[in-house]
């Protein structure tokens, strides 16, 4: 479980988070959602102790980001920023491999090896394994950033967007490929994503954000419905059910 | 061992080696041979600095064009040279103890490095055009800067600054050898032993932090040996602008795979090579002592005009 407690956030005297107190689940697949620079990023680097905590109190599986070393937090907790510019040029089963520094801090071992090997099967990056990161198309190269993040082996996934850049199939491939890393591996996903229908047929839980506070949190069916999506995005949606899920028809 | 290493290292023993013995006279052979044994020992000190430094600074700033020179740690060296000239005028600054100077002025260095590019890349580190507009703009005004305090002085001092602030291979300053060699040798044992995990620096801070790298302390660190190698290589030879962006990129394609463990060592090699065979290429075989620099920043130049051309700058 990660608990938040009273965090808030500024930047240059703006508040970007105000007050955010509440439970992340443990086995479940979460969504953070809401209108942009609604502060889901914000939180989810402050979870990741990618920013300073300003203040209220993190704690993931109990331990606290501000004083737990990283190093014991990188075994518990996997995070995929946004936008990851790499200065060296890698391949891809290089870049994979690196998920796994947290367990051997540079001297690997056969066990690292078959973690990572697994992760290039579980992400269908085989025949990738061995092109330079640079030579990938955008979708590819994240597939490649998710199986470093799986290869780290934690308890919890932190997902900042992770299908932007990809079309249709492999965002669905994605989703059921998280989907089943809670059903059966037991992990624990966070993903901030735009598209609400995303989060509606595949998150167990969804925490909205608007403006630095939670907007509203609970399971899809009570989250997405038409008062609460139009506080959040100020806009008129019709809710309409698909295979027992909310389906949210945001096309005018 | 990475494959380019293993002739790398014999292409250096053989430029080494004739820059030694080439051309060398029964007569007065042992005088001559420790004089150029003194000045290889420097070039090699010059070279490995440059090299190891520019592959440490690309690394922490997650690029591949940006150099210490290029960010102006070589010119904020020689703004300190000139100002020690200018307060305490030439026989006050010559009559300091030239290995102390260096260490003071090395501390110096160190100091300034880590408090204006650690504040650069610290937490806007992300902000890479911002980074490099920043590091030109410094680079220019600790450059006039110097240029300025230079005219304010007599002409007798102002020879004494010219000759710090530009690279002259053929003349190295003997006394400060074993300091500059000495500082220069440790800081690149302590890149190399910190090796593995500049790997995991190199992949920027948002994906280094979560895979547990204390990324901040580890990029001061990294800039402090930066900091250090140029003050050796500057104090030793004066500030050699592209020639590291040459050998960086020359390492960085030279090694198979993207590891400290081999790069560094390639950079410190083949700016060795380069820098030896080049210096036996104008001096001994062209007679035209003092030009490896203006042909090392002409091609560098070229160089990092092409690289910026094929938009290899992200």
């Amino acid at each position: 479980m990660i608990e938040l407690e009273g965090v808030g956030h500024r930047i240059d005297g703006a508040e970007i988070l105000t007050d955010v107190t509440t439970r992340l689940p443990k086995g479940a697949l979460t969504a953070l959602i809401g209108p942009n620079g609604a502060g889901k990023s914000t939180l989810l680097s402050l979870i990741a102790r990618l920013a300073p905590l300003g203040q209220g109190q993190i704690r993931v599986d109990g331990l606290d980001v501000a004083r737990t070393p990283s190093r014991q937090l990188a075994l518990k907790m996997a995070v995929l920023g946004q936008e990851t510019a790499v200065g060296s040029r890698l391949r891809v089963h290089e870049l994979v491999g690196f998920g796994r520094w947290p367990h051997h801090q540079g001297r690997r071992t056969p066990a690292d090896a078959a973690a990572v090997e697994e992760a290039i099967a579980v992400f269908d990056l085989g025949p990738l394994a061995d092109r330079f990161l640079d030579e990938l198309s955008g979708g590819q190269r994240q597939r490649a950033f998710l199986a470093m993040t799986f290869a780290q082996g934690t308890d919890w996934l932190l997902l900042d967007e992770p299908l932007n850049n990809l079309d249709m199939a492999h965002a669905r491939a994605l989703l059921s490929r998280l989907n089943d890393l809670v059903r059966a591996g037991g992990r624990s996903v966070v993903v901030v994503m735009h598209d609400v229908n995303y989060a509606a047929a595949w998150a167990d839980h969804i925490l909205a954000l608007k403006d630095g506070r939670i907007a509203a949190e609970g399971p899809p069916a009570e989250v997405l419905t038409t008062p609460i999506l139009h506080r959040l995005y100020g806009i008129e949606m019709e809710v309409a059910e698909h295979r027992g899920r909310p389906l949210v028809l945001h096309h005018a | 061992m990475d494959r380019s290493l293993r002739w790398l290292v014999p292409i250096c023993l053989v430029a080494a080696g004739l820059y030694l013995f080439w051309g060398l006279r029964a007569a007065n052979w042992a005088f001559v041979l420790e004089l150029r044994a003194t000045r290889l020992a420097a070039l090699t000190v010059v070279g490995a600095s440059v090299g190891v430094a520019t592959v440490l600074f690309q690394t922490v700033s997650t690029n591949r064009i940006l150099t210490p020179s290029i960010m102006g740690f070589d010119a904020l060296y020689v703004l300190m040279q000139t100002a020690g000239v200018a307060f305490l005028g030439i026989s006050g600054f010559a009559a300091l103890p030239g290995g102390p100077k260096f260490l003071l002025e090395t501390a110096g260095l160190v100091a300034a490095a880590l408090l204006l590019f650690g504040t650069l890349l610290g937490r806007g580190a992300q902000d890479l055009p911002r980074m490099i507009l920043t590091g030109v703009i410094f680079g220019i005004l600790f450059r006039s800067a110097a240029g300025f305090v230079g005219r304010l002085l007599d002409p007798n001092a102002y020879a004494v600054v010219q000759q710090a602030s530009f690279a002259t291979f053929s003349q190295v300053e003997p006394g400060l050898l074993p300091w500059a060699g000495l500082l220069a040798l440790s800081a690149m044992g302590f890149a190399l032993a910190l090796a593995p995990r500049l790997d995991v620096l190199a992949l920027g801070r948002r994906t280094s932090v979560p895979l547990g790298l204390a990324h901040d302390r580890l990029a001061l660190l990294t800039l402090g040996l930066v900091a250090v190698l140029v003050a050796s290589a500057t104090a030793l030879v004066g500030p050699i602008g592209f020639f590291g962006l040459i050998v960086a990129s020359l390492a960085h394609a030279l090694t198979e795979r993207a590891r400290h463990a081999a790069l560094l060592p390639a950079a410190a090699l083949s700016a060795v090579a380069l820098l030896v065979g080049g210096q036996f290429l104008f001096e001994r075989l062209l007679h035209l002592e003092g030009t490896l620099s203006i042909v090392v920043e002409l091609a560098g130049g070229l160089f990092f005009l092409w690289l910026l051309m094929k938009g290899r700058i992200r």
